[in-house]
């Protein structure tokens, strides 16, 4: 379950402009889809949502968890344990191997480690093979799904994703969108993208325009 | 390769400043524990730092000989325990050959490895490093030559000497002596004296080591020596304590030197960690979206930065080491003295108290931005 009331965020440095999002409220493991053009603000409502931005107003509820009412440590700890983010961009720890930047994830969730789990999603996004190499070893597509493999490997209450078939071609687009939902519901999460890619519209029911 | 120069600059003061601790500290245990058996020597006039350096740690050339009755006169003075003779002047391969009595080698507390203490004139007892580093077994005879350096033309063909025995070692100046009795020196030098029937008035020993019932009879014996007779006394202790200090003025030229090397070593580490930081703003976002906190990701810079110390620091203090025992190999001929590679001191883990107050400071420094990390900007498409 997610719910946002009346949010409102303004960058410091362009203090002129605010930006004011509409109220979002998803059932239990209802997807939904965020649309718009660039620059409407689409990752900063991410962000938002995901309790790495303060909004000026407004709150976010995720579960019974009003996100922007907790301290600093509880947010850490929650963001931790519920909310899983699949970046735009690749980052990861470029020092350490694939199965070690899924070790720390999992680690710092402060969750049980669950084995059977991790080894699940890696023969599941076809990474068994390259668990052992360092991420600048991996292909582009092996990439992409250590990025999801990273974003649901706790189990969070929400998966956000933030253009995640940007790059690309039609058949990985598919492939992605599929693993994207069938993970949402092993985890019995809610799964948000946003995305300005017109071939995801059709995967999801709920669309949110900016 | 900014981390490399921090290493390498942390490594260059630890090893400036343990091998200087090392150097100073051996240096200064050796002499006092050399210099302690004797309150007095006295010997001809000179410089008094001369005939203590070379009458007691034998490294100097003597300032002369003297009269052995006159020195016999002045150990008669009842303020004086004990006196006890030396006599030198020869070497064999370099290694110095002492005229003594029983008492010299007791003094030093060395104690009979092999063979037997030298009773009759021309046997000699060997110090345990001549022993290990001369191959000569006991029973064999040896024949001496003129003066402290090693020379073949003015060798005493004639009267040659006998190996009794050998001591155990001790870390004293016995170690590196070839001991005989007086009169086997003086029956050495006799065909310099032709005239024979002069010879016993004309006995001479190089000088009179003493010790004294109290403190005080040595300062009032040493005033009335220089005084009132042509002979001088010096005070060991107070003569080595003169040198250490001038050694001291370079030690702590050189510590000084290390103490800077290790502020810009501190300034190296403290901006390499600021350029970690920088390059790694990303990772460092990324684990607090993982639930890592501030503190957690402070802790990652801070082993890190501890990381790179202690690997300078080892590296230092092996090399430290490593120097000192370079140092002796090259010097232990000239000295007499091998300097060890000891265990760590407490001087040292000072140091490192020192440089691990230093790694956090930089650390902690060099994080301040981690408290101001924008999660959401280091992520967002940028």
């Amino acid at each position: 379950m997610i719910r946002t009331t009346s949010l409102r965020f303004t960058y410091q440095n362009t203090k002129t402009h605010t930006f004011n999002f509409p109220d979002i409220d998803l059932s239990f493991e209802q997807n939904a889809l965020i649309l718009g053009p660039s620059g409407v603000g689409k990752t900063t409502l991410l962000h938002l949502m995901a309790g790495l931005l303060i909004p000026k107003k407004g709150n976010v509820f995720i579960g019974n968890t009003c996100v922007h009412q907790l301290t600093r440590n509880q947010l850490n700890n929650f963001r931790g344990k519920h909310i899983g983010i699949i970046f735009q961009r690749a980052y990861f720890i470029k020092s350490l191997t694939l199965l070690e930047n899924l070790r720390i994830r999992e680690k710092l969730s402060k969750k049980t480690t669950d084995q059977h789990r991790r080894k699940r999603l890696l023969e599941q996004l076809e990474l068994t093979e390259v668990r052992n190499k360092k991420v600048h070893e991996l292909s582009e597509g092996q990439r992409q799904r250590l990025l999801i493999a990273l974003g649901v490997i706790h189990k969070p209450k929400v998966i956000f994703a933030d253009e995640p078939t940007s790059n690309l071609d039609d058949k990985n687009c598919e492939k992605v969108i599929s693993l994207l939902k069938k993970e949402a519901q092993i985890c019995k999460s809610n799964l948000v993208i946003i995305t300005h890619d017109q071939r995801v519209k059709s995967h999801f029911n709920k669309h949110i325009i900016l | 390769m900014n981390t490399l120069l921090s290493i390498l600059l942390l490594t260059l003061s630890i090893l400036l400043a343990t091998f200087v601790l090392q150097i100073s500290k051996q240096l200064n245990h050796h002499l006092e524990k050399n210099s302690k058996p004797f309150d007095m020597v006295i010997g001809a006039k000179g410089s008094p730092l001369q005939l203590v350096l070379s009458a007691i740690l034998h490294i100097d050339n003597p300032t002369g000989n003297i009269s052995l009755d006159e020195a016999l006169r002045i150990s008669k003075n009842p303020m004086i325990k004990e006196a006890i003779p030396v006599s030198y002047g020869d070497n064999y391969r370099g290694y110095r050959i002492l005229g003594t009595s029983d008492e010299y080698v007791r003094k030093y507390g060395a104690t009979l490895k092999e063979g037997e203490l030298n009773t009759k004139n021309f046997e000699t007892v060997f110090g345990a490093e001549v022993a290990k580093n001369l191959n000569l077994s006991i029973g064999d005879s040896f024949v001496s030559s003129h003066g402290l350096i090693q020379n073949e033309i003015e060798a005493h063909d004639e009267k040659p000497f006998v190996m009794t025995g050998i001591l155990a070692p001790t870390g004293t100046v016995v170690d590196h002596l070839i001991i005989t009795n007086l009169e086997s020196i003086w029956e050495v030098h006799e065909h310099k004296d032709e005239r024979l029937e002069h010879h016993e008035e004309h006995k001479e020993i190089t000088a009179l080591l003493l010790n004294f019932r109290n403190p005080i009879g040595a300062l009032q014996l040493s005033r009335s020596i220089n005084k009132d007779t042509s002979l001088q006394g010096a005070l060991p202790k107070f003569e080595i304590d003169r040198l250490l200090n001038f050694l001291g003025i370079g030690f702590q030229a050189i510590n000084a030197i290390a103490m800077a090397i290790l502020l810009v070593a501190g300034l190296s580490i403290f901006i390499s960690l600021i350029k970690t930081v920088r390059e790694r703003k990303h990772e460092l976002a990324l684990l607090r979206t993982y639930g890592a906190t501030t503190f957690q990701l402070l802790k990652l810079v801070f082993f890190e930065a501890l990381f790179l110390s202690l690997i300078g620091y080892i590296l230092g203090w092996l090399l430290g080491r490593i120097s000192i025992l370079l140092f002796s190999a090259l010097d232990s001929d000239t000295y007499k003295y091998h300097f060890e590679a000891s265990t760590p001191d407490i001087k040292e883990f000072l140091i490192l108290v020192i440089v691990i107050f230093m790694t956090i400071l930089a650390a902690i420094l060099a994080s301040y931005s981690l408290f101001k990390l924008n999660i959401s900007k280091n992520l967002a498409d940028a």
